[in-house]
């Protein structure tokens, strides 16, 4: 006879206690979705409707039928646009504009990260702070200054730089490298003190520390920032109206609105078009980017 | 290979002095422990050895050179921390290789050492693994790894097996002596626990408030502490502490403990303390495992006496007891089948051959 196993098929059954842990978080789980489904809806009709509008004829956009429905879609003002001249000298712009600019940034604010948070010198607490102070002073006040620094260098060496592209390259990095240094002095801070240590003792420079250590095991944080310093530079629109006027010279955000916008005469279907493609690059780059920009953010809160 | 040498070195933090001038020569191939309690300078020290603090004073000298003003790069020396400090992006090849790499080493001379490391600490298997996939016993090993294959004149180890649980640390204390012995590198190792330092070096330091209160062999500081402090840190459970004094009666030297309590000192012990005055304030310093159960038969210097056992703690090859006398508590250790039990009279003896004498005042052993 072989000997059989008993099995108690009573299985206890699951008790769920009154205030219990999993009722809390129950009731956790369905004010979350809630609120989220409320906020989802409620931040992604404007682009539904901007999609909407883009794929109607402007006969349709003005004809008194269901503004939240299509009834001839037609890809016109798509066509119009990606074969406009103008329309692709503003994306080509733009894109110049962002690619230098998080270039500039990067180049400037993770050095300086490093030197804030990593080469105690005199200073260095204050200076950390005051890069920061420096974000917080908005754009609507700095453009008039800059303005007129720009128009006080032309006088004094002849070079022209109100009116060009390239000057967004001097002036975007004014609210990139505080923003972008101040995340990357807060990931670095998570990376323990022993690491440059045990670096610097197996015959690493600082430079080298940097590139060889820092960067590689920083790099979630040097991501978000990379997403931050595209997106501020992408989406910017009171710095290139200022400093930008000529139809060649301008940038994405402000070109749609100066030459689609005649006089009283709205373009609305190639406004709606113009903005949504516009809004591609930066949404591809953070579908790709998500797990890192997520990472990078939230590295100082579980770290310590 | 070298020889590492401290001349008075100091370091002060603003106001704080954490190092209080150190004297200190480490001979090469030898392994010397700094021990002490949190905040007795000994990490500082390390750290000053490293070249990872500036030294406010003195002189530090590797292999006959001073190098108070070297970079760490350039003293060569290799660190193990306490949190390991591997570089998490990379495998633990890369990590072992990194110092080699920079020095730009050539790629055979690299593999072979990092084969050579890896074999002799049994990590061979994870050589392509990441820090995280390793458990803290296995960062442990890179850690030394990554310090071995440098080569370099000095190991330095900070705190290595705190990270630890008890088990992997006895292990890993093994493994340590073992590499050692092997590769015979001047090794200076900071540690809080005096077991790790009885154990692993040829000469512990032992240290507090920033100075140094005595170096010796673990034999020397067990049997011949110098200091009340080294008596009562070295050594688990601590030495006890009896306030007594000395007193002549009747043609020989009592040790008084208590108005009811005086043993007769025996007569070598009674020749070193003539000269001490009879009524200077003394404590008697005596170990646990002299204070013992009682024989049926009497031996020169152990002198019988009984006690109500406050708790008893049987720790299978031997029983500590606790009881009070004086308001102070005694820690004794009696062989298992002595019959101590909670509460219970038990009739000890004192080994006197082994007590220590120390001036209550200076804490200095006499």
């Amino acid at each position: 006879m072989t000997s059989t196993v008993v099995i108690d098929k009573a299985a206890p059954t699951r008790q769920v206690k009154y205030g219990s842990m999993s009722r809390d978080r129950t009731w956790a789980l369905r004010w979350s979705y809630f609120f989220l489904t409320l906020f989802a809806i409620f931040s992604l009709v404007p682009p539904l409707y901007m999609l909407i509008t883009s794929l109607k004829s402007s006969a349709e956009i003005s004809a008194a039928t269901n503004p939240w429905w299509v009834f001839h879609p037609t890809l016109s003002n798509y066509a119009e646009l990606l074969t406009s001249n103008q329309y692709m000298r503003f994306f080509l712009n733009s894109a110049m504009v962002s690619v230098f600019v998080v270039t500039i940034t990067m180049l400037i604010s993770v050095p300086a990260a490093f030197a804030l948070s990593r080469m105690r010198f005199w200073g260095s607490a204050t200076l950390a702070t005051g890069v920061f102070l420096t974000y917080l002073i908005p754009d609507t006040l700095l453009f008039l200054p800059l303005f007129k620094m720009f128009a006080v260098f032309h006088d004094w060496t002849g070079i022209q730089l109100i009116n060009r592209w390239y000057v967004l390259l001097l002036v975007y990095p004014t609210l990139t490298v505080p923003f972008c240094t101040w995340i990357m002095i807060g990931y670095f801070a998570s990376i323990p003190k022993e690491l440059d240590e045990a670096a610097i003792i197996d015959g690493a420079s600082w430079f080298q520390t940097l590139t060889r250590i820092f960067i590689p095991v920083a790099l979630p944080g040097l991501i978000a920032a990379t997403i931050f310093a595209f997106t501020v530079s992408w989406a910017q629109f009171l710095y290139p109206l200022v400093f930008t006027t000529s139809t060649d010279q301008l940038v994405l955000p402000v070109g749609i609105i100066t030459t689609l916008i005649k006089g009283d005469v709205f373009n609305w279907g190639q406004i709606m078009t113009g903005a949504l493609l516009g809004a591609a690059p930066p949404l591809i780059i953070y579908a790709f980017l998500m797990d890192y920009y997520i990472a990078g953010l939230t590295a100082g809160a579980t770290k310590g | 290979m070298a020889d590492v040498t401290l001349r008075k070195v100091i370091k002060r933090y603003d106001e704080v002095e954490a190092v209080r001038g150190i004297d200190l020569d480490i001979a090469d191939h030898e392994f010397v422990v700094l021990v002490g309690p949190s905040g007795c300078g000994k990490s500082t020290t390390l750290r000053m050895i490293a070249g990872l603090e500036d030294i406010t004073d003195g002189d530090i000298m590797i292999g006959g050179d001073v190098v108070n003003d070297v970079p760490p790069k350039d003293r060569d020396i290799a660190m193990v921390f306490q949190n390991y400090a591997l570089y998490p992006h990379m495998t633990v090849a890369e990590n072992m290789s990194f110092g080699l790499r920079l020095k730009h080493y050539p790629k055979a001379e690299i593999k072979s050492r990092v084969t050579e490391a890896a074999r002799m600490l049994d990590i061979t298997d994870l050589i392509d693994r990441k820090p995280k996939q390793l458990s803290g016993g296995q960062r442990q090993r890179v850690a030394m790894g990554r310090a071995i294959v440098r080569n370099p004149k000095v190991f330095l180890f900070d705190e290595p097996l705190s990270n630890l649980d008890a088990k992997l640390r006895v292990q890993m204390r093994i493994e340590i002596k073992k590499v050692h012995q092997k590769v015979r590198t001047t090794t200076v190792y900071v540690t809080h626990d005096q077991v790790e330092a009885m154990t692993l070096a040829d000469r512990v330091v032992v240290m507090n408030h920033g100075r140094i209160e005595q170096i010796g062999t673990p034999n020397e500081l067990y049997h011949h502490p110098a200091t009340r402090f080294v008596a009562g840190f070295i050594g688990s459970p601590a030495m006890n502490f009896l306030p007594c004094r000395l007193e002549d009666a009747g043609g020989q030297t009592n040790i008084r403990l208590t108005d009811r309590i005086a043993f007769p000192l025996p007569p070598a012990r009674a020749a070193r303390y003539q000269n001490i005055p009879r009524n200077e304030k003394l404590l008697l310093g005596l170990r646990p495992e002299h204070i013992a159960e009682a024989k049926g038969y009497p031996e020169p210097g152990v002198e019988p006496f009984e006690a109500v056992l406050d708790v008893t703690e049987p720790m299978g090859m031997e029983t500590l007891i606790y009881f009070t006398l004086e308001g102070a508590q005694i820690c004794g250790r009696v062989n298992p089948n002595a019959g101590a039990r909670d509460g219970e009279p038990l009739r000890l003896a004192v080994d006197l051959n082994n007590m220590h004498l120390l001036n209550e005042g200076t804490g200095v052993v006499l």
